[in-house]
């Protein structure tokens, strides 16, 4: 559905879009989930620093220990939060995950954000929107928008974590 | 996983995985806020045949922090027959709606045959069983031990090539054996030293080196950590040792023997220290001691096999 | 002592069995006797039972055996015993004194000898206790038990050991007088206090107190000694280490008069067995290593080790399923020994058949002066016989016990073979591998 120039754009496209609406670089910090959302966070930080010639502070926010559906499905182990040294009280922090979807991963980010600091905002950057929400959370910016039956499975893959760059839906 | 029983059935890539899930609890407990909402709802049990108020107050902090109902259950003295009560016992928890159940009994093996025995659904953690294993006690040792090795970089490691003495009453302590799967399997190299009495026979096929004199083991071994157990003054009148004062001198790390250390080498000891009888203050107030940081690991490694058994995680 | 009017002896043409010694034919029982052995015997007038690939062993005879009446009567009775005992082919059992009350007086041995009687489905020979109350102190009533309508030939004071060793000297001489037999349970009390599990590997790395086998060897080595002094009949109970065959051995070639037997479990099964801590696998003396068991095997097959005795020792369910050193010690072992014997002896070629009647039935009854049983099948024979099928092989079950507990280590095990038929006293106890429900008479004495 999408293929590594599509990607490519996206990301350029959203990096521009946090820039302005935070109406500059320098209360950012931008928190992936992992695992692939550190990645595009990690890329947007690079490209926003890129067009506004400033360092992004970037780190990594885990939220398996947030979640409320433990039981449900069999978890991995949780993977290291790491917070840019500076904190994030006071920043806006952007949110970047790969694929939104119920919400429920962004609800559980949310109280983990908590749990480290209180940031002036929180926004939210994904690479795909699905649909099917579950709770009321809405993405700040979206790369793409795919429809897509809740019986399929929307696979991202990034050069960083799989040496190959595109999304593709499983039927 | 289901639970946790032993360190003996535990793969080297999955005791690397609880040490790394016991780094994410412990930088949890760096935060101001140090309450994690993970196990909200669910209801861990410690039942508690055995007194032992250190291990008892790790676990609840360890359930409270991740947000668990925690009840504590000490279910010495009781009445009824050894066996009657823990069925007993641990149906009426089941009833209640326990989740997990953290079993300290002083029969070796109680917590396996709760866990086999179908007569709950809960998960069993092993807080110390008899003379069999106390796992969460070995997977701190070994998590301290990693972090004093490796520091930051610890994550994803074993303990490739660490020579650790573990001195003491082996016959009958449990840390000792969990110690000495645990520590093997994460490929560190292990030195048993106590006197002969005390030492299980049939011990040949065990991965560890078998010594009886302290002083010759430390100039041979030149250990990375040397790790004393706690003697049970009792066994003094069952005979294993003819005098405290000769165990002391033969088998304690007295000031002279901590200073024969390798300077690098850690001291650790899973308390409660017998001061002056296994251990002398010197050795066990050095900044080479890790006898404090093993029971602040103590907490994040009680979070991690908690998490790992209530929610079934895999590695 | 059966009721001539209840389990009266019948006849029956057993036809095409195969004898101990290679012989096929048939059998007729008949009047209470084996009365003929032949070919195409005419089965007008008698029950007809197709014997034809079937091994016909006289009635096995087991010199040690758990009953648990008086006192016990939950976990086993003399009658649900000597069921238990009729399906595993056995047609006589030695039952142990430590019951509640011990049997250390004529009357609660009489009293054992009765319920037997009237179960009707083996002789139940009472076995007296060598110390009042099995305590080690003081001799039972030894004389009087012999003289008693039980006429008790087999002392015993097993679970615990005769450890006194002035007692234990007292007791040889003492029972010379009847011609008894001394069945020591060999285990030093202070080398095993708190006892669990084989000392070796298995149990320094499941952290159950040790049972050294020393604990055994010296005990018997004391005692082979002691029979080789007072020129007494000494048996061994369950032997189980490598050690106590050699010592064994060594008192066989003095001449010293010392038997021995050896449980089916210890042929069978190691401490490894223990490592999940099911206490199925608890009993006394302890499982133990690899090399044991091939030591058990091989003085049983070269007649170190004189027989085979089960030490059937039923446990509820409730003293088992619990943690392991809370657990009883003991299994049950009347249904499946055979079929152990048969796994261990016959099919690793150490004994052949006339091996397994000798020491499951020939010398039991010996020992233990268990008259009219143990006689090997001829015209004139007691009619005590027992049909295995060999060729037979099923996972032995809960289905396969018929006494009243549950506490075999077999179960979900492949066992081979499987008693057909057991003729006590003429009748049939079993038959189509089936127990025969026998009416109870009423007790005497």
């Amino acid at each position: 559905m999408l293929h590594r120039a599509d990607v490519t754009r996206a990301l350029t496209r959203i990096a521009h879009e946090i820039l302005e609406s935070a109406r500059g670089p320098e209360n950012l910090v931008l928190l992936g989930i992992p695992t692939r959302g550190v990645e595009l966070a990690n890329r947007l930080a690079a490209l926003i620093g890129e067009f506004s010639d400033a360092d992004i502070p970037v780190g990594s926010l885990d939220v398996t220990l947030y979640r409320d559906d433990l039981d449900r499905q069999p978890t991995r182990g949780p993977a290291p939060t790491l917070i840019p040294s500076g904190g994030i009280d006071g920043a806006t922090v952007v949110l970047v995950d790969d694929v939104l979807y119920s919400g429920r991963t962004i609800r559980a980010a949310l109280d983990a954000i908590a749990d480290v600091g209180r940031p002036a905002a929180v926004r939210l950057a994904v690479l795909v929107d699905r649909g099917h929400r579950e709770l009321p959370i809405r993405p700040d910016f979206v790369g793409k928008n795919l429809p897509s039956s809740s019986s399929e499975r929307v696979n991202v893959r990034l050069d960083g974590n799989d040496g190959v760059e595109e999304v593709t839906i499983e039927g | 996983m289901r639970h946790l029983l032993s360190t003996k059935d535990l793969s080297r890539d999955e005791a690397v995985h609880v040490l790394d899930v016991t780094e994410d609890m412990a930088a949890t407990q760096l935060r101001e806020v140090k309450k994690l909402p993970t196990l909200r709802g669910k209801t861990v049990v410690n039942l508690f045949f055995e007194d032992s108020t250190r291990t008892r107050i790790s676990f609840e902090a360890a359930a409270k922090r991740l947000s668990a109902d925690v009840i504590s259950f000490a279910a010495k003295g009781s009445s009824v027959s050894k066996g009657e009560s823990l069925q007993d016992t641990a149906q009426t928890l089941e009833a209640i709606g326990a989740d997990v159940i953290v079993l300290r009994h002083p029969a070796s093996g109680a917590p396996a045959v709760l866990a086999e025995s179908g007569w709950i659904a809960a998960s069993v953690l092993n807080a110390g069983d008899g003379t069999h294993e106390h796992p969460t006690q070995a997977l701190l040792d070994a998590f301290t031990l990693r972090r004093r090795i490796h520091g930051d970089g610890s994550r994803g490691r074993g303990l490739d090539g660490v020579r650790v003495l573990v001195v003491g009453d082996i016959l009958h302590s449990r840390v000792a054996r969990s110690n000495l799967w645990l520590l093997t399997t994460l490929g560190a190299e292990v030195t048993l030293v106590g006197p002969p009495t005390l030492m299980p026979f049939g011990i040949g096929d065990w991965p560890a080196t078998v010594s009886y004199d302290l002083d010759a083991a430390i100039a041979e071994v030149r250990p990375d950590a040397i790790m004393m157990l706690r003697v049970q003054r009792e066994r003094m009148s069952d005979a294993f040792f003819p005098s405290a004062r000769e165990y002391s001198t033969l088998w304690g790390l007295s000031a002279t023997r901590f200073a024969a250390l390798p300077e690098t080498c850690v001291v650790m000891h899973p308390g409660p220290m017998n001061r002056g009888f296994e251990i002398a203050s010197v050795a066990a107030d050095s900044p080479r001691s890790t006898v404090l940081e093993q029971v602040t690991a103590g907490v994040s490694t009680r979070m991690a096999a908690l998490y790992l058994t209530a929610t079934g995680a895999g590695a | 002592m059966t009721d001539p009017q209840r389990n009266a002896p019948q006849h029956f043409v057993l036809a095409g069995a195969t004898l101990s010694d290679g012989r096929t034919l048939d059998i007729r029982i008949d009047g209470g006797i084996v009365a003929e052995l032949g070919s195409r015997l005419d089965p007008r007038g008698a029950t007809r039972v197709d014997a034809v690939g079937l091994i016909a062993l006289p009635g096995l005879v087991d010199l040690h055996t758990h009953l648990r009446e008086p006192g016990g009567e939950g976990a086993e009775t003399v009658r649900t015993g000597s069921q238990a005992a009729a399906v595993g082919g056995f047609t006589a059992v030695n039952a142990m004194a430590n019951t509640s009350p011990v049997a250390d007086t004529a009357s609660v041995v009489e009293q054992v000898l009765a319920l037997g009687d009237a179960a009707g489905y083996a002789t139940v020979r009472p076995i007296g206790a060598v110390s009042k109350g099995l305590a080690g102190e003081h001799l039972a009533d030894i004389g009087a038990m012999a003289r008693s309508r039980a006429r008790v030939r087999v002392f015993s004071d097993d679970g615990m050991c005769v450890s006194d060793p002035l007692l234990m000297r007292r007791a040889l001489e003492y029972i010379k007088t009847f011609d008894g037999v001394l069945a020591q349970h060999a285990q030093d009390p202070r080398l095993t206090e708190g006892a669990q599990l084989n000392e070796g590997a298995v149990s320094a790395e499941l952290g159950l107190a040790g049972w050294p086998a020393v604990a055994e060897e010296a005990i018997i080595a004391r005692d082979v000694l002691l029979a080789q002094h007072t020129g007494a009949r000494l048996h061994v109970c369950h032997i189980s280490t490598a050690g106590s065959v050699e010592v064994l051995r060594w008192a066989k070639s003095r001449g010293i008069r010392v038997t021995a037997e050896v449980t089916p479990h210890h042929l069978l099964l190691t401490d490894r067995l223990a490592e999940g801590y099911d206490a199925r696998y608890k009993v006394n003396p302890p499982l133990r290593t690899d090399s044991d068991v091939a030591a058990v095997r091989a003085g049983l097959a070269d007649g170190t080790i004189d027989i085979v005795a089960t030490d059937h020792a039923p446990h509820s369910a409730d003293s088992k399923h619990c943690e392991w050193s809370a657990a009883a010690n003991g299994m049950v072992g009347l249904e499946s020994a055979l079929s152990v014997v048969h796994e261990t002896m016959v099919e690793t070629g150490l004994l052949d058949w006339a091996g397994v009647e000798r020491v499951l039935s020939v010398t039991p009854a010996r020992i233990g002066d268990v008259r009219g049983h143990g006689e090997p099948i001829a015209e004139g024979s007691a009619p005590e016989i027992t049909l295995y099928d060999p060729a037979a092989r099923h996972e032995f079950g809960t289905s396969d016990l018929a006494g009243k507990s549950r506490n075999s280590p077999y179960l979900g095990r492949s066992l081979p073979g499987r008693v057909i038929a057991t003729f006590h006293h003429g009748y049939a106890t079993v038959l189509d591998g089936r127990l025969v429900e026998l009416e109870s008479g009423a007790v005497r004495g």
